[in-house]
């Protein structure tokens, strides 16, 4: 029994082996001598698993009596999650190399961060669930203090972990209910207390204050505060880390407890859910208009997206299901392409974050302006660009359900949205003349980043990659 | 050939890939070239077209070389026309060549500005033949990115405002549209236009937040594609955009705006409105019979005391297409073919007008009525140009303009009697505005200063009028052209909705007569 158990997470195992075996190679060698290589390493083993994930894993195995699942809806984050971490590290490497923040910890940091993400879409009991979420956090809070000379990298890293453990101690506080009123801690078990949409008040309790706690990990609003301070402070790399990975985990986890948990009182929480997307969407799109420091803008946008992921969620059908995936599956796409833009973005040197910076760029660099052009209208969801797809589908989805106000006002938020995503445009392509011109920065990793995400940006309009397949598959799995 | 509407739509995307991909450089050879392969890309999609035009069966009122294809989300790649679209695609074709040889003096980014246009070319082109309803949106939205860069790029002092403003506002209108289309997918479960059209949509009343909705799901799936079409169209009162994006685009741009962008709203309402929810469409007429009516009036108003030669012609053509909705909205065979024929028509009268004011701010930069006067003593080959397409907005009898305006106001004549009247009070005042506007630019002496020496057309200039005057007059002296074409399909649409509207009150009437028999 036990050998079938760990032949489920070997996946998991094995990159725990890895990032132990990282950690103490270094500790005993060269220290950060070797982090550039370790980087390489790292994400060549996230490429390799994610492969292996992907080919290889068929049908839905439980392990651990229930507590963690491997099915094609865990699979399908987990090579999102794999392949957006592995996109990430790479497009790091130089600008931390240079900066001087390349040390060994970081990418082991992000491995331990991916082991926990890959636990916590797996999860099939609070338990399970914790420990991923833990792991992850945990390893994120120092991830984001990585410049420890800079006072903003410090205070982004204190104020995540502060409001971190308070969404932590919402979420166990909503366990403890959780188990108190169902006598279990397995999802599979929970769900049968809570079947047939009725729920007890304890159970209802529960149900909140986890998705309080969850809501947080995907920076919903109301519990959004940290993230414009926490994307503003953290290194450029580890920004873009936070906006890729961590999310299609959260939204993965959040998915999971809803539905395995909570499947049998859909109505109970699709109402939460969907305020947390209205609020999301209209927060994002109104609070990134003033904002002239581009992360910033982005951590807004991603308030916003994740407002537009958390419709299909709130649908409580598989195809929101399917919607959210695939929504997620591009929002990382778009914005693994839009971080390779910031960070080639220096003067003399120097990080350039102001979008004032960008004026008359397209003159300079036509073909990284028009990449950027493209992406900047994808995640304002303007067709044919890619993400109209996906707001298309959850708009599909949540009307589906009834949700025809939700659609309403999600598309009158992308309007508003789209302004800012025009300002940058603005700025690029109509912007005054200016002498002191950013860097021509011509990392050919970060390049091919940007030019790749844009490339799919507008390919993936013919087919969407065959995504939907994998996704259709992945939500049935969850929703039945 | 099976997939000839997708080669006629993608010749242009294609050269402007290869401009996008291959062509290096900023120097003069290289703009050149740019000009000279979007030149020939254009042509050749309007000699393609034409093939089109000829494989044409006009007598068939169905889709026409259909081609399908499967694609994401259960919809399908599909591709078609009938005698509705068919003349806008030829339009489309027609002017590009045009806009291209008009764009000759551009000096700024001339490989962007090429590609910008080749790009709107193939949008336009699908959005008329798209036979998917989430396909049409793709074109239809997608028409907005190359031209929010036309004319912030390129256009005039107040560009931002004007290009910001063009943009959010027909977003706004078309997300709209988006949701209804969603709506309708998850109602009718497919994307497919055609089949759409047959498929009947909920129109029994309800009422949301204590509003009855007369009409149901059609009136407000009608509303919705109302915003949208209505702010492209532009009807009043949200036409406001469209001066300030005449005004500051190019003088190409306008003239893409002119005559190709602004009839999407009208054939929206062709393809979408009218066979698709023909409860709604016959609940909101009347309302929209009025804000027609008022558009043509008001427009023509404020025309008349415009002093930017630009913004004036701009409020020209939304009174023109005040027409255009009343034809649409009159919902007779008259109206319709009288719509279809007027925006015909304004395509190559807008478009001459707006190409009348870029040969002069070509050589004086300058679009204020006041700055011109007595043109006509140096540029009589101008003068009479500008004269023979002032006429044909006013609507002369022999020129195109003449013929639809006179069908649009037969066709809501049998409709309502006032708003035919309130509308043919326009006419009057159209010639008021386009006569009193060449006075002032063409007419009396030359006495302003710096008028002195500017030239007359050159050949090219003369080139690119010559076959919008060949249209207007061949139109207008042989409408028959158009209406044979068009006739058929139009015949079927408004036979269909008259059937749909028949069926859908017998099913009241029948529902009423349950309700009083419990």
């Amino acid at each position: 029994m036990i050998q079938a158990d760990l032949t489920i997470i070997m996946p998991e195992i094995i990159l725990s082996l890895f990032a132990i075996a990282a950690l103490l190679g270094a500790v005993y060698t060269g220290k950060d001598k070797f982090a550039p290589m370790l980087v390489w390493a790292t994400a060549g083993v996230f490429v390799t698993l994610a492969l292996w994930i992907g080919v290889n894993g068929e049908g839905t195995n439980v392990a651990f009596g229930g507590m963690f699942n491997d099915d094609a809806f865990s699979r399908f984050a987990k090579v999102a999650i794999l392949l957006s971490s592995a996109a990430v590290l790479v497009m790091s490497q130089e600008y931390m190399e240079r900066k001087g923040l390349l040390r060994f910890e970081y990418p082991v940091l992000v491995a331990l961060a991916v082991v926990g993400m890959m636990v916590m879409v797996s999860a099939g009991d609070l338990m399970t669930l914790y420990l991923g979420l833990e792991l992850q956090s945990l390893s994120l809070y120092v991830v984001a203090s990585l410049r420890r000379d800079s006072a903003r990298s410090t205070e982004a890293g204190l104020k995540y972990f502060v409001l971190g453990a308070l969404s932590s101690g919402l979420l166990l506080y909503g366990a403890s209910l959780t188990y108190g009123f169902a006598g279990t801690t397995l999802f599979s078990g929970i769900i049968q207390t809570a079947s047939d949409g009725s729920i007890s008040v304890g159970l209802l309790f529960g149900l909140v204050l986890i998705i309080s706690g969850l809501a947080f990990k995907v920076s919903a609003v109301p519990f959004h505060m940290w993230t414009p301070d926490v994307y503003e402070g953290s290194p450029t790399p580890v920004t873009a880390f936070f906006a890729t990975a961590p999310k299609i985990a959260a939204m993965g986890l959040f998915a999971r407890v809803l539905y395995d948990a909570f499947g049998g009182v859909v109505s109970d929480w699709s109402q939460v859910i969907a305020l947390l997307s209205l609020l999301s969407m209209f927060l994002g799109a109104f609070a990134a208009i003033g904002q002239t420091n581009i992360k910033r803008l982005m951590a807004f946008s991603s308030i916003a997206h994740m407002g537009y992921a958390l419709m299909g969620l709130a649908a409580g059908t598989a195809l929101g299901v399917q919607a959210m995936l695939v929504y997620m599956a591009i929002y990382v796409t778009m914005n693994i392409g839009t971080f390779a833009f910031i960070l080639s973005m220096e003067k003399d040197g120097q990080a350039v974050t102001d979008i004032s910076a960008l004026n008359q760029y397209a003159k300079r660099e036509p073909g990284k302006a028009l990449a950027m052009l493209v992406l900047l209208f994808s995640m304002a969801g303007v067709p044919p660009m890619v993400g109209f797809f996906g707001k298309l589908y959850v708009l599909q989805a949540a009307y589906d359900a009834g949700l025809a106000w939700l659609a309403i006002a999600g598309v009158i938020a992308s309007v508003i949205g789209a302004y800012y995503y025009l300002r940058i445009v603005f700025f690029m392509y109509f912007g005054a003349e200016q002498d002191d011109a950013l860097d021509k920065n011509s990392s050919p990793v970060l390049w091919t980043f940007l030019m790749g995400s844009a490339a799919i940006m507008v390919l993936g309009l013919i087919n969407l990659f065959g995504i939907e397949g994998a996704a259709a598959a992945a939500a049935a799995t969850l929703v039945n | 050939m099976d997939n000839l509407l997708s080669i006629v739509t993608f010749i242009p995307a294609l050269a402007a890939l290869i401009l996008a991909l291959f062509l290096r450089g900023s120097d003069e050879a290289a703009a050149r070239n740019a000009k000279w392969l979007a030149m020939i890309a254009s042509s050749a999609t309007f000699v393609v077209s034409l093939f089109i035009l000829a494989q044409f069966d006009p007598s068939d009122t169905g889709f026409q070389m259909v081609e399908e294809g499967a694609w994401i989300m259960g919809m399908s790649y599909k591709m078609g026309v009938d005698g509705i679209s068919v003349l806008f695609v030829m339009l489309t074709t027609f002017i590009m060549p045009l806009v291209i040889a008009a764009s000759w003096n551009v000096e700024t980014r001339v490989k962007e500005y090429m590609i910008a246009f080749l790009v709107l070319e193939t949008l336009m082109l699908g959005v008329f033949m798209a036979l998917d309803l989430v396909l049409f949106y793709v074109f239809f939205e997608a028409g907005l990115i190359p031209m929010f860069l036309i004319i912030g790029i390129w256009g005039g002092a107040n560009r931002i405002y004007a290009s910001f403003k063009f943009f959010l506002y027909t977003f706004l209108g078309s997300v709209l549209m988006l949701v209804a289309m969603v709506a309708m997918f998850v109602d009718a479960g497919t994307t497919d236009i055609p089949t759409l059209m047959t498929h009947t949509f909920g129109s029994e009343g309800f009422s949301i937040l204590g509003i009855k909705v007369v009409g149901g799901m059609q009136t407000l799936m009608f509303l919705a594609f109302f915003a949208s079409f209505a702010v492209k169209m532009p009807m009043w009162p949200v036409h406001t955009w469209l001066p300030d994006a005449h005004v500051q685009a190019p003088t190409a741009g306008s003239v893409v705006l002119a005559a190709i962008l602004l009839k999407m709203g009208g054939y929206g309402f062709l393809r979408f409105s009218i066979p698709m929810f023909p409860v709604g469409f016959d609940v909101l007429a009347p309302l929209v019979l009025w804000m027609s009516a008022i558009a043509i009036v008001y427009t023509s108003l404020v025309a008349l005391v415009q002093e930017d030669m630009k913004k004036l012609i701009a409020y020209s053509s939304v009174a023109h297409m005040g027409y255009v909705t009343m034809g649409i909205f009159a919902a007779n065979q008259q109206g319709v073919d009288g719509a279809i024929f007027q925006m015909i028509s304004h395509g190559f009268i807008s478009a001459a007008l707006f190409l009348v004011v870029g040969v002069i701010y070509d050589r004086m930069h300058t679009r204020e009525i006041d700055a011109y006067g007595g043109l006509v003593n140096r540029m009589p080959a101008f003068a009479l140009i500008f004269m023979f397409f002032t006429m044909a907005n006013v609507g002369l009898p022999g020129t195109s303009g003449f013929v639809g305006e006179f069908l649009t106001l037969m066709g809501v004549f049998q409709v309502n009697t006032w708003v035919a009247a309130v509308a043919t009070a326009g006419v009057i005042l159209s010639a008021a505005y386009g006569l009193w506007l060449y006075r002032r630019v063409v007419m009396g002496d030359l006495i302003k200063e710096s008028l002195r020496t500017i030239s007359d057309m050159t050949p090219r200039e003369r080139a690119i009028f010559a076959p919008l005057v060949v249209m207007t007059l061949l139109l207008g002296v042989y409408p028959a052209l158009v209406l044979d074409i068009i006739g058929p399909s139009v015949e079927a649409l408004v036979a269909n909705y008259e059937t749909a509207l028949d069926i859908a009150m017998a099913s009241v009437t029948d529902a009423s007569a349950a309700v009083a028999s419990n």
